[in-house]
């Protein structure tokens, strides 16, 4: 079980939060075609290495924010609030 | 009663003025407090312990402590105990595993006869063919013959395992010298310190050792228990270390817990096993007798047990030299000392159920009942291959050592090297001060990179460099095999010639030959073998051991019982303010999700009739509310609700979907604006955390200029539904401030007032039960006078609870559906009947290039209200709809039950669209496997589908 870092409550194990996923933005949904909606909604990176994903700190603090994390390593850096 | 006690030993473990009773095998026995279950049979005689895996060959005491591969004994109801380190408990029920009938004349030696059908891979080739002898005959007879004990079904038995969580600056394994002066200095450095020991006593091999050895353990001992910072948790085993030194530790010593898995969280983590004695692989090593160097140790100097009369010691280190000293003052007649580092051998040992006779390498024979050996070491390194480590061969001292740590991960103590006890001490007290140092350091970072934590005491703690002094490397000779053939593998009953043959059919890299003969999978997780594997595998190629690697070591370090792992779910179950007065007047509870909540209190076709009738009171308080404030509520309700909201005026309630951003239908419920920038969400019961978070997100990650403060409130009102004819009656009777008439107080409205005297409840009046209804949304610590109130006020009119089933018939007499129920991955919400609901002329809404696509979609099946032509027949939910007598599925019941008010079955159900026409005959395939026909409504709703009855 990893630690991740919220930045209200510290390191906490991930079962304290929720993953939601690599960071892929939002487009337009009044714009957006139906294959962009859809790359939006099931394709990612999956890289074995870094990837910007945010996490949702949902038995503590309830802040949604970013890490970046090694996927390899499960080293983590860069934390922001969304 | 014990002819191999032997007199009094300076270190002994027995209190010999205490007498504890026990039976093995039915036989009463003694022994005395502080034996172990081998130790105090073994001392009354006892040679045969088990019969080995698959020959069921005898087996006797071979290492004497935790990872005796032959000493898995059935204590009572718990199967798979270890007797060499299980003390003895007064009433000890103890038996034989794997033996059938019984220890003594035992089936299962036939094996041996037909040994070549065990060998390599024997699971694969011989229980292979033909298939169809699996289930007949190859299962029956490999149960018989399966090794471990016996489960017993009635869990009751078994005690509550339980769970703990820990967070160590520093956590050590091992409690030997190297692992107690570890403790020591980190506790002195200021870190917590959690010391680990397998054994039941901390000490390792200080405690077999002579007078100087105890008497520094005697110190570290008092040191340890002085020290404040040191929580020590003997009979414990450190079971696995994962990502970010999350630690998992089986506690065999909780005084009421069987078991007690503790997971830790830990600064920096210390490995200090120490070292676990290698056997010698001969023909005949298993023969009981044989033994190694430290059981005959163990055996003599912790239990005063002498382990026979004349021995034969093969040493290739001055551990056998200790031995034949041991030996010697227990009164063992040493028959000859052979030397293995000049050449010195043991080819053969003969004997079955005790060594009679042994061969040597120079071709004599010598007659003796014991023969130990002390050919060397394994380095336990599980922990660090978990942390990723992969240890490397030296072949000059005969064993591998840890190559590259994290800097979360110390090694010290024998498994880094060698030497003399005060260099084992000082490397674990350098060892200690580096892993607190680390710690410390974690510790504070912790601390300033949390935003609400106390401050940290001091600067940040300088990064220590790691300038240890490596413990030495002893020289020792590469001693893995003699000329002849013996076990390696002793739980698994696998010989140095299996693994020859399996290199010999190909497989011979060390991971394929583990998998293949099943070598180091038993309870010894590869502690006794894997050394010698790899040295066979080595020999069958003829490479040097360092080519041909090691088996990855994987969790658990030791076999854990599923009692530990499963032990306490950390799961609160949620009750209403409500559910003690349930409870006292009938009710029939229902898990509903997080939720225990009335399921009925008598017939639900009853209660649900009387809600058609009279007026019916429900509790409803699991459905998820939500308050939201703010002036930038309504374009967050645009935003997540598929239909409209701008509009929505104060004191109005209005029904809303959601679906996801794949436009699938994923919540609804009712919000009411209560007044200009504040309103109440409600949301489906099992949705209410999802929804909430759905928010949260929308707000903080996209759009955090928006003024909106969302607060859960589920638990905070009770949701009381008041339902049925009468029910503006009562309610008329009780509520303050607001007038119920129908003009006034409209459907789909909301008002705030004041119910049997509590001030501040909302009222709205809305219908899932398609009856004239009011939901109340009462402050919770009122709840109960008001439910009371309501049920006292109004027993003239007939008020009575009802449950959840009442509730589902009236719902689906309705048609109203419910989401994940009668909705599924496939319903997007203009396909679910919500054409009419979805608003695409929005700038944005959740999902909104899935909901316009959906527009043109022919394929997605259809909900419909459905009823079986045969009245008296209630299709079960989830029966499928076929294509007449075929098994094609064209659909399936979503919903059914009986309904009391019509007299007969009604459904909801998914079809495919060609059926989805109003009068259309289809087949639905019962369970039984019978069909029957049902007719496709014109309405979801049963009954009153124009909805007079809800609107009077
Ligand atoms: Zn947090």
């Amino acid at each position: 079980m990893i630690l991740v870092p919220c930045p209200n409550c510290g390191p906490r194990n991930s079962s304290d939060l929720r993953n939601t996923g690599e960071v892929v933005p939002r487009p337009d949904a009044a714009t957006a075609s139906l294959s962009e909606w859809r790359s939006y909604l099931y394709l990612r990176d999956n890289p074995a290495g870094w990837v910007t994903e945010t996490w949702y700190c949902r038995s503590g603090c309830r802040t949604y924010f970013t890490i970046e994390r090694n996927t390899a390593t499960n080293e983590v850096r860069g934390l922001e609030r969304t | 009663m014990s002819p191999r006690r032997i007199p009094s030993r300076p270190g002994e473990l027995i209190d010999r003025s205490t007498t504890v009773s026990f039976t093995w095998n039915g036989r009463a026995f003694t022994g005395h407090q502080g034996d172990t279950i081998a130790s105090a049979l073994a001392a009354a005689g006892v040679e045969i312990f088990s019969r080995s895996m698959k020959y069921h060959r005898r087996r006797g005491i071979f290492s004497a402590n935790h990872w005796d591969p032959n000493l898995s004994v059935q204590v009572g109801d718990e199967p798979n105990v270890r007797a060499g380190s299980r003390r003895l408990l007064e009433g000890m029920q103890v038996s034989a595993q794997n033996v059938w009938p019984s220890l003594r004349f035992d089936l299962g030696t036939a094996n041996q006869l037909v040994g070549r059908f065990l060998s390599a891979g024997f699971y694969y080739k011989t229980f292979m063919r033909p298939q169809f002898l699996w289930h007949s005959l190859y299962q029956r007879i490999l149960r018989k013959f399966a090794p471990g004990g016996r489960i017993h079904w009635n869990t009751s038995t078994h005690g509550a395992y339980d769970k703990r969580y820990a967070h160590p600056d520093v956590l050590i394994a091992g409690g030997g010298p190297a692992g107690m002066a570890a403790a020591l200095s980190a506790a002195e450095a200021g870190a917590t310190v959690m010391l680990v020991e397998q054994e039941p006593e901390l000490g390792g091999h200080l405690r077999w050792g002579a007078n100087d050895d105890l008497e520094v353990l005697a110190d570290l001992r008092s040191a340890v228990e002085a020290s404040p910072g040191i929580e020590v948790l003997v009979d414990s085993t450190v079971s696995g270390r994962y990502d970010h030194n999350w630690i998992a530790i089986n506690q065999r010593s909780h005084p009421l817990a069987p078991e007690r898995l503790i997971k830790a969280r830990a600064g920096s983590l210390v490995v200090a096993p120490g070292l676990i004695e290698r056997p010698y692989v001969f023909a005949g090593n298993d023969t009981p007798g044989v033994m190694l160097a430290g059981a005959v140790r163990r055996l003599t100097n912790l239990w005063a047990v002498r382990p026979g009369d004349r021995a034969v010691v093969l040493t290739a280190s001055s551990e056998g030299d200790s031995a034949v000293a041991d030996l010697e003052s227990a009164g063992v007649e040493i028959v000859e000392v052979l030397d293995a580092r000049s050449g010195a051998d043991i080819v053969k040992v003969d004997g079955r159920g005790r060594v009679r006779k042994v061969h040597l390498g120079d071709g004599r024979t010598l007659a003796a009942d014991l023969v130990v050996t002390a050919t060397g070491w394994t380095a336990p390194t599980s922990l660090l291959n978990m942390a990723g480590d992969r240890p490397v061969y030296d072949p000059v001292a005969a064993r591998y050592f840890p190559h590259a740590l994290p800097d979360n991960v110390l090694a010290t103590g024998g498994i880094t090297g060698d030497g003399s006890i005060a260099e084992l001490l000082a490397h674990g007290r350098e060892t200690g001060e580096l892993a607190a140092a680390r710690a410390l350091r974690i510790r504070h970072d912790v601390l300033t990179t949390t935003a609400r934590s106390t401050s940290p005491k001091g600067p940040r703690p300088e990064t220590v460099p790691d300038d240890r002094i490596p413990l030495r490397r002893v020289p020792h000779p590469e001693c893995y095999r003699s000329s002849t053939h013996g076990l390696v593998d002793f739980s698994e009953d696998i010989s140095s010639k299996d693994l020859m043959q399996a290199a010999s059919e190909g497989f011979d890299s060390i991971e394929l030959m583990k998998r293949y003969t099943t070598v180091t999978m038993g309870p010894s997780q590869g502690k006794l073998e894997t050394v010698n594997a790899a040295s066979v595998l080595a020999e069958a190629r003829q490479v040097d051991m360092a080519d041909v690697g090691t088996t990855v070591w994987r969790p658990p370090f030791s076999p854990i019982s599923l009692g530990a792992l499963a032990g306490r779910i950390f799961e609160p179950v949620r009750r209403s303010a409500l559910q003690d007065w349930h409870e006292a007047n009938g009710a029939v509870n229902l898990l509903a999700g997080q939720w225990v909540r009335p399921d009925r209190y008598g017939d639900p076709m009853a209660e649900a009739l009387n809600v058609r009738n009279n007026v019916g009171l429900i509790d409803v308080t699991p459905l998820g509310k939500l308050d939201l404030r703010g002036p930038d509520v309504p374009k967050l309700l645009e935003l997540v609700y598929v239909n409209r909201w701008q509009k929505l005026k104060v004191g109005r309630v209005r029904y809303g979907a959601m679906v996801g951003e794949d436009g699938v239908v994923s919540d609804d419920g009712v919000t009411g604006r209560l007044a200009k920038d504040h309103y109440l969400m409600t949301t489906t019961s099992s949705g209410a955390g999802a929804v909430w978070e759905m928010l949260e997100d929308w707000l903080q990650t996209y759009r955090s200029d928006w003024e909106v403060h969302v607060t859960p409130v589920t638990g905070g009102l009770t949701s009381i539904n008041v339902a049925g004819p009468r029910s503006r009656d009562l309610l008329e009777r009780l509520v303050g401030g607001v007038d119920l008439s129908a003009d006034a107080f409209p459907y789909f409205s909301v008002r705030t007032g004041t119910v049997a005297g509590v001030a501040d409840c909302i009222i709205w009046r809305i219908g899932f039960t398609g009856e004239l209804s009011y939901e109340l949304h009462v402050p919770s610590g009122h709840a109960l006078h008001v439910w009371e109130s309501l049920l006292a006020t109004g027993s003239d009119l007939g008020a009575a609870p009802f449950g959840v089933e009442a509730q589902r018939i009236l719902r689906l007499e309705k048609g109203h559906y419910i989401v994940g129920q009668d909705t599924d991955g496939l319903s997007k919400a203009p396909t679910a009947g919500l054409a009419g609901l979805v608003k695409l002329d929005k700038e944005d809404t959740v999902g909104l290039p899935e909901l316009r696509a959906a527009f043109d979609r022919t394929d997605l099946p259809v909900l419909v209200g459905l009823q079986p032509d045969d009245p008296t027949v209630v299709p079960e939910e989830a029966c499928q709809i076929v294509a007449g007598d075929s098994n094609e599925i064209l659909g399936r019941v979503t919903s059914s039950r009986m309904s009391p008010t019509l007299g007969r079955s009604i459904c909801l159900a998914q079809v495919d669209p060609k059926l989805a026409a109003a009068g259309t005959s289809v087949t639905v395939k019962l369970v039984d496997g019978s069909r029957i026909t049902a007719t496709v409504q014109e309405h979801h709703a049963h009954l009153d589908p124009e909805g007079e009855r809800q609107r009077v």
